[in-house]
């Protein structure tokens, strides 16, 4: 892949995932001429086309267009996958993603992208995988880095947790002194990706 | 100095702005707060800092004053720092930046930071915007990661590589070591990105290639691992709507295609699985579809058998049917690139394909098109022809162009009969008509002098469309010039095909004199007119009409015509006698290339084509004399002279083969006439695109070395062989003439004597302009039949003007090889 953008309706960059180096004079003429070209296609048509030398695979969710620049020798049919493998993990990563989440958060989709592709190609094939190393990551963000102990009362309501967050904290042990249990809650809903999926204790 | 805001509030703030002028006021006020808390070297609010301006980034907004503060972020302790400096770096710190560079220290110390996510950042920024200086540097890091046994980094690693090796190839070697056992992982991960590293070190360098095709015997684990996908049951982890990880499929197929490419074994030993993945793979979503639009490209590159070939081009048939869009396009862009080789297994597809020209989305329509003249034949080109007639009527216009010059090649390759190729013409002219392009009237011309019979019907009808409309430009050229030509049969009304129509002279030159002062004509047509006019007066009776014609146009103010009807004018008066014998009928043209440079002398009305007869006569006794010149040159002694086509005559030679050759015209699927009919037979690598196994000329082209004949004063050439199939006597051998010099050399001519066992045949060249500083070659072909297989031997002559001067050489050429003549 040369390079991913997204782009509104209204022809607003969302974001802009470049894999080739280019002066930001090129990016921007490449970016208002391919946003005005993907603007005017009609929606019946298929979401391939030639634009230049490249193959531009674009495909629209709700109100933000992906679109990605792919070489001669790419599969389209599987560039459109990956678009779709993306969207899934950010929609699985802020919950029902919208436009919104993407603008305000701009800088997770960002680093989602670069847990899914690397110089282009993906990196990772399941989506579990990339989800955990995110959230590992969120974590190390917000230095929780000290050991708490697991009380067998805590179990039951640990794994009505989502199963993704279950494997995190196999080497985080959980202490419930009451004074840190509203953290710990914090913790949890931090953890597990849907909220309404974690069980208080 | 208070706290900066936060990146939400900013982005809150900025989107409340409700006009651009606004936008900006908050974006240069935040700016400045920006950069003042940047110069006060605050380390607690620095990654805030250019979180926003990341922000006002995307925006459009310049923030190269950023660039330095992402280095320092990146070369803090704490993680979040270093994850907004990786971005920031990513996004503003490309390699055009002189300061990049002081990031290959930090990234180095984060290649070999404890925690593997800040590895991850170090590794992800590298792979996707290092530059050859940095990859250079950290290359050896990113071997060393690729050898670690952390899964989450060694895919990383190996993405990494395919950057480095794409930046600096030359390092590709060093990775070799650490791809011995990257296959044999159970991560999903860590083989997608290690199939994509051995991919790109296979399409680089072909000594890997055969590196990995023989000694790691790579093809047989490719085909294990695929097979296990396909057989393991699901895997929720890696599942895709039923399929086990399909972008591991993809990039599987996709690299046993690169092995498998010109090598039996290997191509051997992957189509079981080929077929296993061919059958059995869901077809109900997208991602089913994409592995089969995979293996089908696959199995069209490699040396597959050909039942998987038929196999291939019926799942590219179901695609057609397909109700998705994409996948019908897809279908179409392969097929495109199969036709060549698989032309009858697409041939069954044909009404299909026909189909897919009523689809409203433009790629689809263009696609089929082109297809579709790639699949007309003899047998098909009724029905095809109606097909393309009525896409021609309700096309864009972008599309009627390529499609008016595509009816035009093939009605002349295959018109069943004369009338039908007249009406197909007609029809375009008069649909498209606007369209067409300038080259075809000559073109088309030249085709109804030759069908005499047809002269009466044809005028006829091209007089009817003139009434009908005279705007568009070729079909009133083309008419003008017929009525010239064959008024008299029209006035005479006789006309077999159809219903002869009655028509008086005065008639006809209301519409040809209609021609000369319409608006919509342009000059080229007017020329055309003017000089239908004139030949009228040697058919016609009403001379004194026509006198007065052609004298008020001897003031004219188009200079052109002007000269022509004050030349006209001094006909009647000084040479009356001569006009009645310029005047005549025009001879049968021959036949050459649909294309050829002979085109451009013809383009320019009929004064030249006028004076074109009278110069025929000596121009045919040249080739003849210029025989003869070789003959003397050769001491007369066992040579014979050469049956040549060269450029500017139309000597009667050569027209079959040329026929012959015109037929390979259309391997890049019809509308673009523009190569040589040398061509198809000495580069078939360029004309069959990647996906065809085999050349045209199965055997010999690669073996025969290729042998400079003449290199002199800058102009070079070389000769390369083939050898013909059908008779391996005939050596086939193509001639580029190359020029280094600072000046073209224009009307270049090739000649060439070969001794009395030999037969030598020269077939018409790409050109008579040799392009300065080898920006293009002139290339010929050569037929040498050599019955007794004795030692290949030839004379030849080069004659060219060089700036502005004539030059002409000869040479013997004696180094031939040995396999062009054995």
């Amino acid at each position: 892949m040369q390079f991913m953008l997204l782009f509104s309706r209204q022809g607003k960059l969302r974001l802009q995932k470049w894999y080739v180096p280019l002066s930001d004079k090129e990016k921007k003429k490449i970016t208002r001429e391919l946003v005005q070209t993907v603007l005017a296609r009609k929606p019946k048509m298929c979401s391939f086309l030639e634009w230049r030398d490249l193959k531009i695979v674009y495909k629209r969710y709700a109100s933000l267009y992906f679109c990605c620049a792919i070489e001669d020798q790419d599969n389209e049919l599987i560039t459109l996958e990956i678009i779709h493998r993306y969207v899934e993990l950010l929609d699985k990563y802020f919950g029902s993603v919208c436009e919104l989440d993407i603008i305000f958060n701009f800088e997770k989709a960002y680093f989602i992208l670069d847990e899914f592709l690397l110089g282009g190609e993906a990196q990772e094939t399941s989506k579990k995988n990339v989800l955990k190393a995110i959230e590992q990551a969120d974590l190390l963000q917000e230095n929780l880095d000290f050991q708490i102990r697991l009380l067998p009362g805590m179990i039951s309501g640990l794994l009505t947790v989502e199963s993704v967050a279950v494997s995190v904290p196999v080497a985080l042990v959980i202490n419930l002194i009451p004074s840190e249990r509203g953290f710990i809650l914090h913790v949890l809903s931090f953890w597990s990706l849907d909220q309404t999926k974690t069980k208080l204790i | 100095m208070p706290a900066p805001i936060r990146l939400r509030e900013l982005i809150r703030t900025i989107r409340t702005a409700r006009t651009q002028a606004e936008e900006r006021e908050m974006i240069q006020k935040e700016c400045a707060a920006i950069r003042s808390s940047f110069r006060e070297e605050d380390n607690t609010y620095r990654c805030r800092n250019v979180a926003k301006l990341l922000y006002m980034h995307m925006l459009g907004y310049p923030a190269h004053f950023g660039q330095l503060e992402c280095l320092k972020l990146i070369a803090s302790q704490k993680f979040t720092d270093k994850r907004i400096g990786y971005l920031g770096a990513m996004l503003l710190l490309d390699e055009r930046q002189d300061v990049h560079l002081l990031m290959t220290n930090c990234i180095k110390n984060d290649l070999n930071h404890s925690t593997q996510y800040v590895q991850g950042l170090a590794l992800c920024t590298l792979g996707c915007m290092g530059s050859s200086e940095m990859c250079r540097d950290l290359a050896g890091e990113v071997e060393k990661l690729l050898k670690t046994s952390n899964s989450y980094l060694r895919k990383k690693a190996a993405l990494c590589a395919v950057h480095v090796i794409r930046k600096v190839p030359e390092l590709m070697e060093m990775f070799l070591p650490a791809t011995k056992n990257l296959l044999s992982e159970k991560n999903h991960g860590v083989l997608h990105t290690s199939v994509v590293l051995l991919t790109e070190m296979c399409e680089r360098s072909p000594d890997m290639l055969s590196h990995f095709r023989k000694n790691e015997k790579l093809v047989p684990q490719l085909v294990r691992i695929l097979k296990n996908l396909i057989m393991s049951g699901y895997s929720p982890e890696h599942d895709v709507s039923g399929i086990s990880d399909p972008f591991l499929q993809v990039r599987i197929l996709r690299l046993l295609r690169i092995l498998g490419k010109g090598d039996d074994d290997s191509s051997e030993a992957m189509n079981d699985i080929l077929a296993q993945v061919a059958t059995n793979t869901e077809t109900s979503k997208n991602v089913g579809n994409a592995i089969l639009y995979e293996t089908v490209l696959t199995i069209m590159d490699i040396k597959s058998e050909s039942g998987l070939r038929v196999l291939a081009i019926n799942i590219l048939g179901r695609f057609l049917l397909n109700n998705d869009k994409n996948i019908r396009y897809v279908a179409l862009t392969s097929l495109l690139k199969t036709v060549q080789t698989d032309h009858n297994a697409v041939q069954r597809h044909r009404s299909t394909i026909v189909d897919c020209l009523k689809d409203l989305d433009v790629s689809i329509k263009r696609r089929a098109m082109e297809l579709s003249f790639a699949l007309v034949n003899g047998n098909n080109i009724r029905g095809m022809m109606k097909e393309l007639l009525y896409f021609l009527d309700s096309c864009d216009p972008d599309f009627k162009a390529d499609c008016a010059s595509g009816i035009f090649l093939a009605a002349e390759k295959y018109a069943p009969s004369k009338r039908w190729h007249i009406d197909t013409i007609m029809r375009v002219l008069t649909t498209a008509g606007s369209y067409v392009r300038d080259d075809s009237v000559p073109n088309l011309i030249q085709l109804i002098t030759n069908s005499v019979e047809m002269h009466a019907y044809t005028v006829q009808r091209l007089y009817k469309a003139l009434l009908d409309d005279i705007s568009q430009q070729p079909l009133v050229q083309v008419a003008s010039w017929c009525i010239g030509e064959y008024g008299d049969l029209l006035v005479s009304g006789q006309c077999e095909e159809e219903e002869p129509i009655q028509v008086s002279e005065d008639e006809v030159l209301d519409v040809l004199e209609g021609l000369l002062v319409s608006n919509l004509s342009t000059p080229v047509t007017r020329g055309y007119s003017l000089t239908a006019i004139m030949k009228l007066s040697t058919r016609f009776s009403s001379l004194n009409r026509i006198k007065k014609v052609v004298s008020i146009y001897g003031s004219s103010i188009d200079v052109e015509l002007q000269q022509r009807a004050v030349e006209y004018n001094a006909l009647f008066k000084k040479y009356d006698h001569m006009r009645s014998a310029l005047l005549e009928r025009m001879p049968i043209m021959e036949k050459t290339a649909t294309n050829g440079p002979a085109e451009i002398v013809q383009t320019n009305g009929e004064t030249d084509s006028t004076i074109l007869d009278t110069k025929h006569l000596p121009n045919i006794t040249q080739p003849a004399s210029q025989a003869n010149d070789l003959l003397d040159l050769l001491g007369g002694n066992d040579v014979v002279p050469v049956i040549q086509t060269t450029v500017p005559t139309k000597p009667a030679s050569a027209g079959g083969e040329l026929l012959d050759l015109l037929g390979d015209l259309s391997l890049t699927g019809g509308p673009t006439p523009t190569p040589a009919p040398s061509v198809p037979m000495s580069q078939p690598p360029f004309l069959l695109d990647g996906l065809t196994s085999q050349p045209l000329f199965n055997d010999i082209a690669a073996v025969i070395p290729p042998m400079t004949a003449y290199n002199k004063n800058g102009l070079k050439i070389e000769f390369t062989f083939e050898r013909s199939n059908p008779n391996p006597n005939i050596a086939v051998i193509t001639i580029h003439a190359t020029n280094s010099t600072e000046a073209e050399m224009t009307e270049f001519v090739f000649q060439a004597a070969v001794p009395k066992t030999f037969q030598l045949q020269l077939l018409s060249p790409s050109s008579n302009v040799v392009p300065a500083l080898n920006q293009g070659s002139v290339t010929q072909v050569i037929r040498v039949l050599n019955p007794q297989k004795q030692q290949l031997r030839m004379r030849i002559k080069l004659t060219y003007t060089h700036k502005g001067s004539p030059v002409q050489d000869l040479a013997e050429v004696n180094n031939f090889p040995p396999q062009s003549w054995q």
